[in-house]
């Protein structure tokens, strides 16, 4: 098990009844998949609030970066670095900057 | 003593309002759900402290809250909405094929009888129900996949279902609307639809009997009379006595006959409210005056109430759901604007007050009238 570090958007962070960055304990290889199946697990509320329910892509006006990179794009099975496996760096989840 | 709580749905957060029966001194308490767009908040008719809204964001999708307190505390239920099937397409604004898509749950409308049991109208528009307050969803398809869906085409504010009646004479008849295809009936629950159309003139379609691609903006019933339905259309205000199967305005001595809200007094079935706007490309009330128009004779005649409303200067709009009444002896009215402002009436229109003035814009106002 890996311990990982998150960081969710304001809304979420309400949504979810956290009060800031979060811990999670993630089995296997650290991907955006596996992050994000073990954040829904722990909190259900977010299920479908970072990806679709059906399709399980990334909502359009969420980004995920980690060390200062851009990870959005990246398959979501592609391993995240070692900082973020390792928890030494977290896995931001970002809302994009649009709208009112 | 009894009292009416007001449910607002506006564009960052939700908010309820609460009155003892005089209906002069309003506690508010929001926003719930601060920051994101609550586009209806409901209370069930069977057990007032059981209430549904639907909280949605561009960002985040959607989330339907449940709250067993009369809005005190909220809960996330369910918030899974997947089309029946193969979604299929309907008509993009273009004329080409699009995928049903689903954006958002427009309306939510609580069963009369059973506080688990929900109706949600969605965007892309489509008919779902939950019969475990919330948890799960299913679409009762057999709407969308009425034989003219492929036809359907989304008005300017998408292609959502906003308005569910259910009647209480009938449990298994429910009238629904869709922008911009028309009202539909069932009678056996949900499961087949009919188109109900028959009289609507819309200009702008080639064919004057087209039985789909009708914008209808909102539509009331009196409990009483459930075969009787009042309806503003895009433009035009229509009337139907005989459970939809046929329409005609009524739009009579209105200064302008386009308009999204629409309601029935709450013991006198002939007597109508709406808000003229001016325009479909002004989305604001005419002449910069805020009027509530009240016909007592099921239409055709109709008086402006302005008593305590702005008369210069406003170019609010006020949306489809955002008007509510209560069934208190005397009858109640309420509204919300674009604008932030929730205005009351404690005398049937007569006499209006703000309960709030600067509200986030309002999408929704529902009143639930306690004991």
């Amino acid at each position: 098990m890996s311990r990982v570090r998150i960081e969710l958007p304001y809304h979420l962070r309400t949504l979810a009844q956290v009060p800031g960055e979060l811990e999670l304990q993630v089995a296997g290889a650290v991907t955006q998949r596996s992050i994000l199946d073990a954040l829904e697990a722990k909190y259900p509320v977010l299920q479908g609030t970072i990806r679709d329910h059906i399709t399980r892509q990334r909502r359009p006006f969420l980004r995920f970066f980690a060390c200062a990179e851009d990870w959005s794009h990246q398959p979501p099975d592609a391993p995240l670095p070692e900082e973020v496996a390792t928890g030494a760096e977290p896995l931001l989840i970002i809302g994009a900057i649009a709208g009112g | 003593m009894s009292g009416v709580r007001v449910l607002v749905g506006t564009r960052k957060g939700a908010f309820v309002l609460a009155a003892d029966g005089k209906r002069e001194k309003w506690d508010v308490s929001g926003p719930h759900f601060a920051g994101w767009e609550m586009y209806h908040v409901k209370g069930s008719p069977a057990d007032p402290n059981r209430l549904y809204a639907s909280q949605s964001s561009g960002w985040f999708g959607q989330l339907i809250q449940r709250s067993n307190d009369g809005g005190k505390t909220w809960e996330a239920v369910g918030n899974k909405f997947v089309y029946d099937g193969v979604p299929g397409t309907h008509q993009w604004y273009d004329g080409t094929p699009h995928p049903w898509e689903f954006k958002r749950v427009w309306h939510l409308e609580p069963s009369l009888t059973d506080p688990e049991t929900v109706y949600a109208g969605v965007e892309d528009a489509a008919f779902f129900q939950t019969r475990d307050g919330g948890q799960t969803w299913a679409e009762l398809s057999g709407l969308r996949k009425h034989g003219s869906g492929p036809k359907w085409q989304p008005g300017a504010g998408g292609m959502c279902l906003h308005t569910i009646i259910l009647d209480p004479s009938n449990s298994k008849r429910i009238y629904i609307a869709i922008s911009a295809a028309g009202a539909f009936r069932s009678d056996d629950a949900g499961e087949s639809w009919r188109p109900i159309n028959s009289g609507l003139k819309s200009g702008q379609i080639p064919d004057p009997a087209a039985e789909v691609g009708h914008c209808v903006h909102h539509v009331a019933m009196h409990k009483s009379r459930p075969g009787t339905l009042f309806m503003q259309k895009h433009w035009d205000v229509m009337r139907s006595d005989d459970a939809g199967d046929s329409w005609h305005e009524v739009s009579g001595n209105l200064p302008t006959d386009f308009g999204f809200v629409i309601d029935v007094h709450a013991h006198e079935p002939e007597t109508i409210y709406v808000v003229p706007i001016k325009s479909d490309s002004e989305h604001y009330v005419h002449e910069g005056k805020l009027r509530v128009y009240r016909s007592r004779s099921g239409g055709n005649e109709w008086q402006a109430l302005t008593k305590g409303l702005p008369q210069e200067n406003c170019y609010v709009n006020v949306l489809r759901d955002a008007m509510a009444v209560d069934s208190l002896d005397e009858c109640g009215v309420y509204f919300g604007t674009t604008g932030g402002q929730v205005y009351a009436s404690a005398n049937s229109g007569g006499d209006w007050a703000p309960i709030v003035r600067d509200l986030p814009a309002v999408l929704s106002v529902e009143v639930q009238t306690l004991p």
